[in-house]
Parts: C-alpha cells; sequence; structure tokens
C-alpha cells in the first residue's frame, strides 16, 4: 500500500479527528466525511485511498471514540505512522483493522507531500520521495490476521462457531 | 516480590495467584459500561460477532448521558438505538433522562460498581471507579462489544506508577488541583499504557468525591487506570450501597513501581490548565488578566457535592459577572435534589447562574454550553482540546469548583482567595 503523507504534531486528540458535535454519526460512510473536522472542515475532501497519516507522540489521545480510526480508516487512510500512541486508541484502531505503526525514524523524517510505501508483513515503510527506508516490529500473525480481516468483529465471526449469549 | 493493588485485582480475575506488568491475560468483567454514543457503535458491532443478547443483564449498564436529554433528531436516533437494545435483553441498569446521572457518578452511586471489581466501559472516563480500589479503564466500541457479549476481556498486566502526596492541603485546593499539578508535571503521555497508584496522608485525608475527580482524570496522563486503595471513608461510601459482595485490595509493602513521585503540597495553589492540553497547568496566580465569557460547573471530573457546595459558597449572596454565562450540571438526580435541600440551587439561580439537569452535555462540545469563535471558558470538567468545547477557535481552562465561581463572579480567571 502506499500514498502520499500527511504530517502532525504531538498529541493528536480524538476531539481534533472525530469532534464531539459529530459524534451522532456512527456509519464509517457518514464519519469518513468529517476526518479531521477539528483542524480543518475540508480536510477529509482532499484526501485519496491510500495516503498515510504521520504524527509525533501520543497520537489519539483524549476520548474513547472508535468513531476517530472508522473515520480515518474509512477516509481511506491505509496506516498511522507515529512515535507512540495513545492506549484506547491503539486498541481501537486494530480492533477495527487500521494499521498503525510505532516508528521513531519514520515519524521523525517523514516530510508533508513525500510519497510513502508500506510493507506490513515485512516490517518496512519506504520513503520514495526522499529515497529512506525506515523499520518498524512486524505485528504477530494474528494481528495480521485481524487487519487483513478488516478488523475484530470479522475475525471472530470468520472463526467461531459459538453464538452463546444467553 | 509482592504485587501492587492492580496486579492484584486482575489475577484475582483471571483466576491466578500472581500477575506481572507486560503479561497478558484474560479476565472475567465485573461490569460493562455503555453510553448512548458508545452503545450505539457497539450494538451493530455485538450483532455482527452473531449475538443477540448480552452476556448477564444485571452486569451491563446503559447511561443515556452525553445527549441527553436530545438535543436534536440524529441524537435522538441514536439514542434509540441504546434504548431498544436495554428494553430487548432486559437490562437491570439502564438509566435514561429523568433517572439518569453522569454515569460516572451515577453508578458508584448506586452501588453498581464496588471495590475490588473489574470493569470495562465504552468511555475514556471509566478509570474513575479506581477512587473505589478497583481495577477500570475505558475501551473503544469493538471492545465493548467484545465484553457485552462475552464478559470476558483481554488487558496487557500494566506496569505502575506511585505517587506520593505528602503535607496539608491548603485552602481551596481539592481533588482537581492534585490531578492537574500531577498531569502538569509528568504531561499528557507521563503515564501511558499505565496504573496511577495515588498514595500519602494527603489522599487518605481527601474526601471520596475528591478521590473520584484524581482517578477520573488518569486518562489525561495516557494512563490505562487510576486507583486509590481503599480504606474507611471507602467503607462507608459502599456499605449501604453495595448489593454484593465486594473487596478490599491493597499493594504489598514490596511491590515494583516502574517510578514514584513524591510531592510536597503543603504551599499548592490552586491550578488552572490553559488550553490546548491538560498538562499546560499553571498556578492560578499567574493567570494575568484573562476575561472569560463561560464558565461551566460539572461533569464526571467535578459535578459531585463537594464540587456544587464549594461553588456555592464562594456565589453565596453575590452576583455573576454581567459578562459571564454561568452553567451547573449537578451530575445525578440524587446530587440535584441533595443541592436543593442543600438551598445551593437557589444560591446558584439567585447568583445569576442556569442550572441543568444532569448531562455531558457541553464538556464535549454537545449540547447545552458550546461555545462560539474566540470565546473563553473556565470549566471543572477534564479536556481543553481544541474545539472541546465548540468553535475551533473556541479556549477552555480547566480548573476546580473554586477557581471556577471565583472567575464567575471577577470575569476572568479568579483566585477563590481574592473572592472570600
Amino acid at each position: 500500500m502506499s500514498g502520499r503523507a500527511y504530517v502532525f504534531g504531538d498529541n493528536v486528540d480524538t476531539d481534533l479527528i472525530v469532534p464531539g458535535r459529530f459524534l451522532t454519526l456512527s456509519t464509517p460512510e457518514e464519519l469518513a466525511g468529517v476526518c479531521m473536522a477539528g483542524l480543518d472542515a475540508g480536510f477529509a475532501s482532499r484526501l485519496r485511498q491510500g495516503d498515510v497519516f504521520v504524527a509525533g507522540r501520543n497520537f489519539g489521545c483524549g476520548s474513547s471514540r472508535e468513531h476517530a480510526p472508522i473515520s480515518i480508516k474509512a477516509a481511506g487512510i491505509c496506516c498511522v505512522i507515529a512515535v507512540s500512541f495513545a492506549r484506547i486508541f491503539y486498541r481501537n484502531a486494530i480492533n477495527i483493522g487500521l494499521p498503525v505503526l510505532e516508528s521513531k525514524s519514520a515519524a521523525r523524517s517523514i516530510r508533508e507531500g513525500d510519497e510513502i510505501a508500506v510493507e506490513l508483513q515485512e516490517g518496512r515503510i519506504i520513503n520514495l520521495t526522499q529515497e529512506e527506508t525506515y523499520t518498524f516490529t512486524p505485528f504477530p500473525g494474528f494481528i495480521m490476521d485481524i487487519i487483513r480481516e478488516g478488523g475484530l468483529v470479522n475475525y471472530l465471526k470468520n472463526r467461531s462457531t459459538d453464538r452463546g449469549g444467553n | 516480590m509482592g504485587m501492587t493493588i492492580t496486579e492484584k485485582i486482575l489475577a484475582a480475575h483471571a483466576g491466578t495467584a500472581k500477575v506481572e506488568p507486560g503479561e497478558i491475560i484474560s479476565v472475567g468483567l465485573d461490569v460493562v459500561l455503555a453510553n448512548d454514543i458508545t452503545a450505539a457503535v457497539a450494538i451493530p458491532e455485538l450483532k455482527k460477532m452473531g449475538f443477540t443478547n448480552v452476556f448477564d443483564n444485571t452486569k451491563v449498564v446503559f447511561v443515556m448521558d452525553h445527549f441527553v436529554p436530545n438535543s436534536d433528531v440524529k441524537a435522538a436516533m441514536q439514542c434509540k438505538i441504546g434504548r431498544d437494545f436495554a428494553r430487548a435483553c432486559k437490562l437491570e441498569h439502564f438509566y435514561d433522562a429523568g433517572t439518569m446521572g453522569i454515569e460516572h457518578v451515577l453508578l458508584p452511586e448506586k452501588g453498581l460498581v464496588l471495590p475490588g471489581d473489574v470493569i470495562i466501559g465504552g468511555d475514556s472516563h471509566t478509570c474513575t471507579y479506581g477512587a473505589l480500589g478497583a481495577f477500570s479503564t475505558g475501551v473503544g466500541s469493538t471492545d465493548l462489544a467484545a465484553g457485552m457479549a462475552r464478559g470476558q476481556l483481554w488487558f496487557k498486566v500494566p506496569a505502575s506508577i506511585k505517587f506520593i502526596y505528602k503535607g496539608k492541603l491548603p485552602v481551596f485546593v481539592s481533588g482537581k488541583d492534585l490531578i492537574l499539578f500531577t498531569i502538569g508535571r509528568i504531561g499528557v503521555d507521563g503515564a501511558l499504557y499505565k496504573a496511577m497508584e495515588f498514595t500519602g496522608e494527603v489522599v487518605e485525608e481527601l474526601s471520596v468525591d475528591s478521590r473520584f475527580t484524581m482517578c477520573n482524570m488518569a486518562v489525561e496522563a495516557g494512563a490505562k487506570n487510576g486507583i486509590i486503595a481503599p480504606d474507611k471513608k471507602i467503607e462507608g461510601f459502599v456499605k449501604n450501597r453495595a448489593r454484593r459482595p465486594y473487596r478490599f485490595f491493597n499493594s504489598d509493602p514490596d511491590a515494583l513501581y516502574e517510578e514514584t513521585y513524591e510531592f510536597d503540597i503543603s504551599e499548592l495553589e490552586p491550578q488552572v490548565a490553559f488550553p490546548h492540553l491538560p498538562s499546560n497547568t499553571k498556578n492560578v496566580s499567574e493567570a494575568d488578566n484573562i476575561l472569560i465569557d463561560q464558565v461551566v460547573i460539572g461533569s464526571c471530573t467535578n459535578g459531585r457535592m463537594e464540587d456544587l457546595r464549594v461553588a456555592a459558597d464562594i456565589l453565596k449572596g453575590r452576583k455573576i459577572h454581567p459578562y459571564v454565562r454561568v452553567i451547573v450540571i449537578p451530575a445525578t438526580q440524587d446530587i440535584y435534589l441533595q443541592a436543593i435541600q442543600e438551598g445551593l440551587i437557589e444560591i446558584f439561580i439567585q447568583a445569576g447562574a442556569a442550572v441543568s439537569t444532569p448531562t455531558c452535555g457541553p464538556c464535549f462540545g454537545g449540547h447545552m454550553g458550546v461555545l462560539a469563535a474566540g470565546e473563553r471558558c473556565v470549566s471543572t470538567t477534564n479536556r481543553n482540546f481544541v474545539g472541546r468545547m465548540g468553535h475551533q477557535t473556541s479556549e477552555v481552562y480547566l480548573a476546580g469548583p473554586a477557581v471556577a465561581a471565583a472567575s464567575a463572579l471577577k470575569g476572568r480567571i479568579a483566585d477563590p482567595r481574592e473572592v472570600v
């Protein structure tokens, strides 16, 4: 997967990604249109399929709203690269099948607009513009499966035969 | 090597004698909480997973509190998803306008969360219940759906950071000031993925309300949970509310902490977190003629009796500055009623404040007090991110109820010691 980089600073919070006033929206289709609306109402309309978000420390801090990673994924972003992620956001992103990659060197080197290719399985981020390669620790197999299958819900559906509940 | 209170609770719920930080475990859940926003995402996911019901209709709690009473048609439609599902599953604990309070104040008040519990909630401030000596953390809607369906969830055991508060709490300094000061020291990712354990003579002296406030904001330092060892005050709080057994856990003297911070707070001033991070904390005396348009007193952080009493003490017999709108939101119906009986609501209204039925409303910029471009608000809530309470260029200054009330009178960020 590959696309252009959008670069953000530290502590990008989920209110910036999907502001509270949009929390009456809940489908990916609706949420795609408000991605990063806290920064710029027109941001989502400029995104292309495969683009990459790059950020500093603590990306996705604040509210537990899963609307934030849903909106990023639905807007076409293929992965988020950051120095570090807030805990709930990280787990939410994996759960919905959005790759979240911790790579300090990538996060510090990539510039706005750089063409970025990501090889998830190999743990490589290739900066085609600056001709650099950065590495990250690849996901374990089951997380790769969750991402490949579009999230934990599909992953469980594809495997479980027990549909209990009381 | 001993264990921390967080490790002990997790071990007990994983059915094992010992856990260590970094270990991944599957734990049984005592309570699974959802609100109107997160339930609406979790319910379709639960159905997609192949479930039609929850694992236990006494342990899954729904509180319609964010856009309630419904602010518009979209909010009403969203709440309807939660309402319909709660009825279909016969949830024993479903709270809506009229019985509803802000979730993290309501659940302890109703005795639904207890010492020694493991609790997850589709809301980041679920960490509040750590004040009772429970392990409690916020999750997103997919984890919430899994928890609702199975009553189990996996966790990585967090390492713990110990905070020791020494000295004597100065006048007008409360749990809010302690936690803002702490986040200011360690930063908004200073406890990322960790447990924050609050200890020391100051915490022992702290009211139950102030302890909830401290644990509530652990997530603003990136923590997985905040926790305080339960004591006689907690026993007093839960004994007449609990309808099931509970258990007190304590950290061992030789428990391992990743870091320890020690603060002497005897000289601490009331704190204010300036825009746009909760860690951007300053002494109130450093606020130099910052004019304000609005004050909000309420939320899961500071909408409890202690907060309303502190604010009312300052506002009593005085008039709010003519250029300031003050919105007071008692966090639950019981608190609202108690505030009426104590005469606090009359004080607020006589001073010129608007008093609202319980709701999260303005805290997340939803409704009931959204800010216009360039407006400034002093708020007892928990976040001051860009655009949190409304327009992108509006500003939120976080403080405790004493600073909020004093600022309401002065029309600028004010030290409560100036006005009383």
